[in-house]
């Protein structure tokens, strides 16, 4: 890997943001609105005290670290569909850059984006709600490095998918992330799903962050098996992505799609 | 002679049954324009896609600067280029800062004198801090050109470079290819369907029909050789004898 070439894109998506106006709200709006509806909904069902109230605390939580899951995902997909829709896909690939190259600096334009609809909904939900995100504490950190690779791992198969099946895959880009959703209990607990559900929610490295998360919040023990999970789940589906990508690109360049999505 | 630039033996390209590059071997020699000629669907941009590393040959062998495709892409790519009407630039950069980002995908060093350079060489001066989406085709066509000089290729590789072009844009960019290749000794390999920008171009020509090399020569050497007064009688007596 050439850190210069990884720069370079990284430079071209900053470039494109700092003049997009549509394309920051993008980052912004949903998100910012997702909060302000449950924000109302944590006030009203507050009016219910008593055992409800720990589930409630947690939404608010629990929806802005879906988003980190969500635009570390964006990050990847929109980034690769930028290059197509600006017919650049053919500049890069013909040049000196490689595959792994290209992912790492979608992995770096994501950690951007992260980083920046974070601290917007951080510092909303603490100005509107008085909803603190940090009493989750220090576990935030590995839940939010986990989320960010959940993302990524998410992210790696939807580009492929677009990759190999050309735009009419690019719906995938804002839909994919939301298969995983159910069974990734962010707003309830895992065992609420039927009993087979469980059992596949438990390979998805989003529902064992989701529990540590409650139990943090309930104060039910240390989630240290569940980071455990997650993290070795992320490692083997990360290696695993990134090796089908790897595989999905040669697949194109054998049929010749590499130069023709888009068109 | 000198070692030949880039040297093709036995390509092949299949997608699925169909064969659109069908066994064909040449060479490009330093300094030279080769021009590729053949009608619609005839393979040349497959050719050119697979000697940029993006297309995956079904059989043959690619060598450029001596080097094998399959195995050195990364070093060959850095000193290779290409320019073609089917390709574009990010629309939301302005075109200094398109040219910036080619400069460091290829770790260029002093990047802002490269650019000072191809820019006033294609003369784009007046467009250089315009957004690309709001460039005309021609200011278009002459940015994927600075694009592809900028890195200093020893080969540039140019797909119908003339095709979205007026008359006299298209003459400005065949005058400005022609110096480009004076001035910094590079070879060019290049396609296009127009008999008369060949003539004008190409020190040599290879004639592709159906995926096979049909005739292989200077302009010259091959009118002599069937007896035509000019490439397109050449090019309409080989097309209707197949
Ligand atoms: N990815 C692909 N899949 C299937 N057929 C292709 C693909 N790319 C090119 N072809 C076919 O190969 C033939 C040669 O195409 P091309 O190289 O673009 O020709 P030219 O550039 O000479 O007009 C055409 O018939 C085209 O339809
Ligand atoms: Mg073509």
């Amino acid at each position: 890997m050439k850190l210069h070439r990884i720069a370079a894109l990284i430079t071209r998506h900053l470039y494109l943001y700092k003049r997009s106006l549509p394309r920051v709200m993008e980052i912004f709006y949903w998100p910012f609105l997702d909060l302000v509806i449950w924000g109302f909904i944590m006030i009203y069902l507050m009016k219910f005290k008593g055992e409800l109230s720990g589930a409630v605390t947690f939404f608010l939580g629990a929806l802005i670290l879906w988003d980190i899951l969500f635009r570390a995902q964006q990050g990847i997909t929109i980034s690769f569909l930028e290059e197509i829709w600006s017919r650049n896909l053919m500049n890069l690939f013909a040049s000196p850059l490689k595959p792994s190259e290209f992912l790492a600096a979608t992995m770096a334009i994501s950690i951007f984006k992260v980083a920046a609809v974070s601290i917007i909904l951080v510092v909303a939900a603490l100005t509107f709600f008085s909803y603190n995100v940090f009493i989750i504490g220090l576990w935030l950190l590995p839940f939010v490095l986990n989320l960010i690779v959940a993302g990524w791992v998410i992210g790696v198969m939807t580009t492929s998918l677009i990759m190999r099946f050309g735009q009419e895959a690019e719906v995938l880009a804002w839909g994919m992330v939301f298969l995983f959703q159910p069974i990734s209990c962010v707003f309830y607990p895992i065992e609420v799903l039927p009993q087979w559900l469980q059992t596949i929610a438990w390979y998805n490295p989003a529902a064992h962050i989701f529990e540590g998360m409650r139990m943090v919040l309930n104060e039910s023990g240390r989630p240290l098996l569940h980071l455990a999970w997650a993290t070795a789940l992320n490692v083997v589906y990360l290696t695993l992505m990134i090796g089908w990508f790897h595989y999905m690109f040669s697949v194109c360049k054998e049929r010749g799609l590499l130069v023709r999505i888009g068109e | 002679m000198d070692a030949p630039i880039a040297e093709v033996r036995d390509l092949v390209k299949r997608f699925g049954d169909f064969t659109a590059v069908d066994g064909v071997s040449f060479e490009v020699r330093p300094g030279e324009i080769l021009g590729l000629l053949g009608p619609n669907g005839a393979g040349k941009t497959t050719i050119i896609q697979m000697l940029l590393g993006v297309v995956t040959p079904t059989a043959g062998v690619i060598q450029m600067f001596g080097l094998d495709l399959a195995r050195h892409r990364e070093r060959i790519l850095q000193q290779v280029n290409f320019s073609s009407t089917y390709i574009s630039m990010p629309y939301a950069l302005t075109v200094e800062e398109n040219l910036r980002v080619v400069g460091k995908l290829y770790g260029l060093t002093d990047i802002p004198r490269r650019i000072d350079e191809v820019v006033k060489k294609l003369e784009m001066e007046e467009f250089r801090n315009k957004l690309t989406r709001k460039l005309s085709s021609g200011q278009l066509t002459r940015l994927t050109l600075a694009k592809a000089i900028l890195t200093d290729p020893k080969l540039l590789f140019l797909d119908e470079p003339t095709a979205s072009l007026d008359p006299d844009m298209a003459h400005k960019t065949r005058s400005l290819l022609k110096e480009v290749r004076r001035s910094a000794g590079m070879s060019i390999f290049y396609t296009s369907h127009n008999m008369r920008e060949m003539e004008e171009m190409s020190d040599r020509i290879i004639f592709l029909q159906r995926g096979k090399i049909v005739a292989q020569g200077s302009v010259e050497a091959i009118t002599r050789r069937y007896g035509q007064r000019d490439l397109e009688e050449v090019f309409l007596k080989i097309a209707r004898e197949k």
